[in-house]
């Protein structure tokens, strides 16, 4: 064991990590808002746009999330309309366009779950919701998408993981976040068992993070699942 | 400048990379395809290290699908081929040889999508094993059937068929993950596809070309992997 090396492995590699999770939690956070959009095409009724959300979904999850990094990065830069528009100074840098196919990719997984999550909902409650007087929009608000969140977690925090993991594709288009130094290091050094060890307990580790923090969100947004905290027993309560 | 359509590119006239293509797309399938086998066999394995072993080995087995499940797939390929090529090389010196030996990289890639793999179909066979009915091997028993006419007739035909649904989720995780072995410079689809980017100078037609064979693949393989679904569950009563 060559302590100092893993120790100044993991020294360049901590330094990285600011990099990887601002990518995932962009690309998450931009992701769920189109996913949301897509999931609500989706059970629209509304046939071109549940078509367009289909295919869509269909598109994004066939094909390798690499393939749409470089299609983005590379493919659109071909074309001089879009080298000499505005949108040329985001598409030029390799930060916003792994940001930019990390969030339609994650979108497209996401819209299924929160399309799960949504359909789970039973519809007596939104019945009753309505029944109060609540207009549609705030039966939605109030009713639906929170025990339709409440519902997709689990299954979201998968896609979370994943997002994690699928930063590391940025490395290819130059982002030096954790696999992009750890390559680096690698192809330096040629240790890659030591490097790999490091780099990898350091996903590990956000990834247990993730992990915990989701299950407590769970857990804050499920009061009804759990035991009743013990109350002081009273006189009237026994008798009846 | 008249620039040649994507029909060109596909073809196989003079500035057709349509061979070249096709070949690419044979290179994806077959990394895929290993990777897919060697997952399988190390799901078997890590199923069978989790519902039968004792503390040791289902320990070992636990740590490695969370490992695996919970560390990039890029960086698993990034160990097999520099740290395979790195021990080649040290095995090399050993024998005289001078300078550095590089690790196939077909085989560095194949072997990290199944390890990777693995972990995701020991996931599967576990909880395939477990949806088999305990009544159909007591049944199995009383009628004497010994330990392994009971695997082979009983409980190895319904763990597979419990498995298939999630067998043909990872082999749609593997076949896009084939893409990545592409950084090994094996030249599969999509790095074939980068050569002919960089030649042609036309990155967004090839990409789109590699995004339409990715497509292709995984719908086909998906029909497939119903009707085999289909089949294998042909003596199931629904409803």
């Amino acid at each position: 064991m060559d302590l100092p090396f893993l120790w100044e492995t993991f020294l360049s590699l901590i330094a990285a990590v600011p990099l990887t999770l601002q990518l995932a939690a962009s690309a998450i956070v931009l992701g769920v808002f189109l996913a949301l959009g897509l999931a609500l095409s989706r059970l629209s009724g509304i046939l071109p746009l549940d078509w367009f959300a289909r295919a869509y979904i269909f598109v994004f999850r066939g094909t390798p999330l690499l393939v749409q990094i470089f299609l983005i990065y590379y493919g659109l830069g071909q074309f001089r309309d879009v080298r000499q528009s505005m949108l040329w100074v985001v598409l030029r840098d390799p930060y916003w366009c792994a940001v930019i196919a990390l969030m339609l990719n994650t979108a497209a997984y996401s819209a299924e779950i929160i399309r799960g999550g949504l359909l789970s909902v039973p519809f007596g409650q939104i019945e009753a919701a309505r029944a109060c007087g609540m207009s549609h929009f705030m039966a939605f608000r109030r009713i639906a998408l929170p025990l339709a969140i409440r519902q997709a977690l689990p299954g979201y925090s998968n896609e979370m993981i994943s997002m994690v993991k699928a930063t590391s594709l940025a490395s290819i288009i130059t982002i030096m976040e954790v696999t992009g130094v750890a390559a680096k290091l690698i192809s330096e050094t040629y240790r890659a068992i030591e490097v790999f060890v490091v780099a990898g307990a350091i996903y590990l580790a956000i990834n247990f993070i993730l992990t915990r923090l989701v299950a407590l969100a769970e857990y804050q947004l499920s009061p009804h699942l759990r035991q009743p905290a013990a109350l002081p027993s009273t006189s009237t309560g026994a008798t009846r | 400048m008249n620039q040649p359509t994507i029909l060109d590119l596909i073809g196989t006239g003079p500035n057709g990379w349509g061979m070249a293509l096709a070949a690419a797309t044979v290179m994806t399938v077959l990394i895929a395809i290993a990777g897919f086998a060697i997952g399988a066999v190390i799901g078997v394995f890590g199923a069978w290290a989790k519902v039968s072993g004792g503390p040791l080995t289902r320990g070992i087995a636990g740590f490695y699908t969370t490992v695996l499940r919970g560390i990039p797939d890029l960086l698993v390929i990034y160990l097999f081929y520099f740290g395979g090529s790195a021990a080649v090389t040290a095995i090399g010196r050993l024998f005289g040889a001078e300078g550095f030996i590089g690790f196939p990289g077909f085989l560095a890639g194949a072997l990290a999508v199944g390890i990777t793999s693995g972990a995701q179909q020991t996931e599967v066979f576990r909880g395939a094993y477990r949806a088999v009915h305990s009544g159909e091997l007591e049944a199995a028993i009383a009628c004497g059937m010994s330990r392994s006419l009971r695997f082979r007739r009983i409980l190895a035909p319904l763990t597979l068929r419990h498995a298939i649904p999630g067998m043909g989720n990872v082999w749609q995780v593997v076949l896009k993950e084939s893409a990545l072995v592409s950084v090994t410079g094996v030249v599969e689809l999509l790095r074939q596809s980068q050569i002919g980017a960089g030649s042609t100078g036309l990155p967004f037609n090839f990409y789109v070309i590699a995004a339409a064979v990715y497509l292709a693949i995984s719908t086909v393989s998906g029909g497939l992997l119903q009707f085999s679904e289909k089949r294998f569950t042909r003596g199931v009563r629904r409803g």
